[in-house]
């Protein structure tokens, strides 16, 4: 058979081997109402058929928020900068959940969807997004919990204890950005590896909880001892948390040098992230 | 001259056998030296065979698909057939770019639709109307392309009244006809399609037989049409090509590929002693299987079948009781008859170490079938093998009319007549 137009051009070329940097965004922009629609069916299968529905959002943050006050604030009697105990851990709690959920929950993205991955093509990339939008949505409603409990701080002050927004609040896109591009980017590579080497699977759920002791979570920065600040501050996800804290409660070591750190490191993981992802999600239907 | 839509290019796809895990990790950094630093031939590829599954291969890799290259034309309805593990799926998961190709270049000119299963990506808790806007958007709509089509859609699915109900009340038959009504509205030049239809009722089956009819002859877009129902196969399609262990065996007209498909398919006969996957404390052990006809090369309807099974016996054991039962199945695994040498009173003789079985009038209708053999000796399994013997029944004119039974209708055919 002749072609017509032998420089034909073709819409799709589909090889055997590919180049590393092969994303295709432009596909990406093409499914953005899938990507809503999964943040639909995420968040709708979530609620019906419960009793409290929503409610169960400000379930978890409110009860570890009680236990952390109790065994960290009063039986180790650590500081809190000055901010009332409940706002400190509630702060800390909401924001690195955001960051683990977005974590874990991409992190067995290729698992918990191969049947769909195994019968229809649309960007993989799709549903690592939808999950972090979907959390999103999870995280601003935790968020209103943490304003409320401002409001109620405010008008019944503890002694001893201030707090109020500051400049940084200005920032809060960036940080909230951050904290889901990071958790994003880690996930992406342990979907990645994990098609192939199921062990890591098994320390996903028990690192993240580890890293939350290496972040400002549960302690602020300034109470570390100075011989161990040099790894705390290594951790990219300190900076961000500290950056938060300032943002709301005004306290906490906001500086540039640890945001622009923790810009870096998140970028590269995510660039890796999104590299080695596209790279598996051509043949991993074959080794799941 | 129309132009080509689709083209491949040696287009191969190896897969591991066996475990993948303990072991990976040093092969991986093994293959990653070879190839990369000294830039070397993979050597895990170049062991690999052809992919036939009846034979013992070497390596563990095997190829699903080898050099494969056609073309297919704009506008046309391609079927592909072959019979189980030809390598028909995965050259559709290639094609719908569910996994890549080892080697070789795939080059498409429009959007590709594929349709490997309906309701993909179906959530039960969401209502109808929501899955429709869902399973569109995994099919690569746009929302607005669907709200547009929307009405269309539910009344092409007949499941107006539940539109609002999770889709998780509605009955089987339902889901289906929703999930197909959504697939059949796509807008894509080239359309994929497997053989999904084989579900639902027989009304809505030609409904949707009509629909990819449409598709393909009335508004000019690309089918490929996979199936080993060659009565659809030949209704839809123009042209069609064959495969046989991951090769092209031919292609061309349509009739003339489904006519070297019977032809590949005559009186075959299989080697059991080999299989594996076996029940029973082998006390009889089948070691050879044979279906064909009497009087012609391969099987037809109402024509006679013999199934001979031969077998070894444990010469140790007194036998008392004996039996040997084989189960026929549809392509879809359904048992559609079962015969027996127990409710037969013709005896055969256990230490002929042979029986056959004839079946004179074939009721069955065209299409591909597989058996279960079992044996059972003084009570106890002896021999069970499952999904062996596959055969294929031929279309053939059992009416003398020039008329065939349509597909869908059943899958037995009765040798009736009208009287006055």
């Amino acid at each position: 058979m002749k072609n017509i137009n032998p420089s034909h051009n073709w819409d799709l070329i589909i090889k055997g081997k590919t180049s590393l940097f092969d994303v295709r965004f432009n596909d990406l922009w093409h499914y953005r109402d899938l990507l809503l629609l999964f943040v639909k069916r995420d968040f709708v299968s979530f609620y019906k058929q419960t009793v409290l529905g929503p409610l169960w959002f400000f379930i978890q943050p409110i009860f570890t928020t009680i236990v952390f006050s109790f065994v960290f604030g009063k039986l180790a009697g650590i500081g809190t900068d000055g901010i009332p105990q409940y706002l400190f851990f509630l702060s800390g709690i909401t924001a690195w959940n955001y960051f683990s959920d977005c974590l874990t929950k991409t992190s067995t993205v290729f698992r918990d969807n191969v049947n769909i991955f195994g019968k229809v093509y649309f960007p993989r990339l799709i549903m690592p997004l939808s999950i972090i939008v979907s959390n999103l949505v999870r995280f601003a409603v935790q968020l209103l919990l943490l304003l409320f409990m401002m409001g109620y701080f405010y008008l019944n002050p503890v002694k001893g204890t201030s707090f109020s927004f500051s400049n940084g609040i200005f920032l809060f896109p960036v940080i909230v950005l951050l904290m889901a591009l990071l958790g994003l980017g880690i996930g992406l590579i342990i979907t990645a590896i994990t098609t192939k080497y199921k062990d890591l699977t098994f320390l996903v759920t028990f690192g993240v909880q580890l890293m939350m002791y290496g972040t400002t979570v549960i302690y602020p920065l300034s109470e570390v001892p100075t011989e161990y600040r040099k790894f705390i501050e290594l951790n990219p996800m300190t900076g961000i948390i500290e950056a938060f804290r300032y943002a709301f409660l005004g306290k906490g070591e906001f500086t540039l040098w640890s945001m622009g750190y923790s810009t870096c490191v998140t970028l590269v993981l995510l660039t890796l992230g999104i590299l080695i992802f596209n790279k598996t999600e051509k043949n991993f239907v074959d080794t799941i | 001259m129309s132009k080509t839509v689709i083209e491949l290019n040696n287009i191969s796809k190896a897969y591991q056998l066996g475990q993948i895990g303990t072991g990976t990790l040093s092969r991986d950094i093994e293959r990653f030296w070879l190839t990369k630093v000294l830039g070397k031939e993979d050597p895990f590829l170049k062991i690999g065979e052809t992919n036939d599954r009846t034979s013992k291969g070497t390596s563990d890799i095997v190829w699903s698909l080898k050099d494969i290259n056609f073309k297919i034309n704009e506008g046309e309805a391609v079927g592909i057939i072959g019979r189980n593990g030809a390598g028909k799926s995965t050259l559709l998961k290639l094609l719908s770019r569910v996994t890549g190709p080892t080697t070789g270049e795939i080059k498409v000119k429009g959007r590709i639709a594929s349709l490997l299963e309906v309701g993909t990506g179906f959530h039960p808790e969401l209502t109808g109307r929501e899955n429709i806007f869902l399973n569109g958007a995994i099919l690569g709509m746009r929302k607005k392309e669907i709200s547009r089509k929307l009405d269309e859609i539910i009344d092409f699915s007949g499941v107006e009244r539940y539109i609002d109900t999770p889709v998780k009340r509605y009955s089987s038959g339902m889901y289906v006809r929703l999930a197909f009504a959504v697939a059949a509205h796509l807008e894509s030049e080239i359309l994929i399609v497997d053989e999904v239809l084989a579900v639902g009722d027989a009304e809505f089956q030609k409904k949707c037989l009509g629909k990819m009819g449409d598709i393909s002859k009335g508004q000019g877009r690309t089918v490929l049409f996979v199936s080993h129902n060659m009565a659809s196969v030949q209704k839809l399609c123009t042209k069609g090509i064959l495969l046989e262990n991951g090769i092209v065996k031919s292609n061309g007209i349509i009739q003339d590929v489904v006519n070297d498909y019977l032809a590949v398919s005559k009186n075959s006969s299989e080697e059991l002693i080999d299989v594996k996957k076996r029940k029973g404390n082998g006390n009889l052990k089948f070691i050879k299987g044979e279906i064909k006809s009497k009087n012609i090369e391969f099987v037809e309807s109402f024509n006679s079948m013999i199934i001979k099974l031969e077998y070894d016996l444990n010469e140790n054991i007194n036998i008392n009781q004996f039996r040997i039962d084989v189960g026929i199945n549809n392509f879809m695994g359904d048992r559609v008859a079962w015969i027996s040498s127990s409710n037969i009173n013709n005896k055969f003789d256990i230490a002929d170490k042979f029986i056959r079985f004839e079946i004179k009038n074939l009721p069955l209708a065209p299409g591909d079938y597989s058996c279960n053999v079992y044996a059972e000796v003084n009570n106890e399994i002896a021999d069970w093998i499952t999904e062996v013997l596959f055969f294929n029944v031929a279309e053939k004119d059992y009416y003398d009319s020039g008329k065939l039974v349509p597909k869908n209708q059943g899958s037995i055919l009765l040798d009736y007549n009208i009287i006055s």
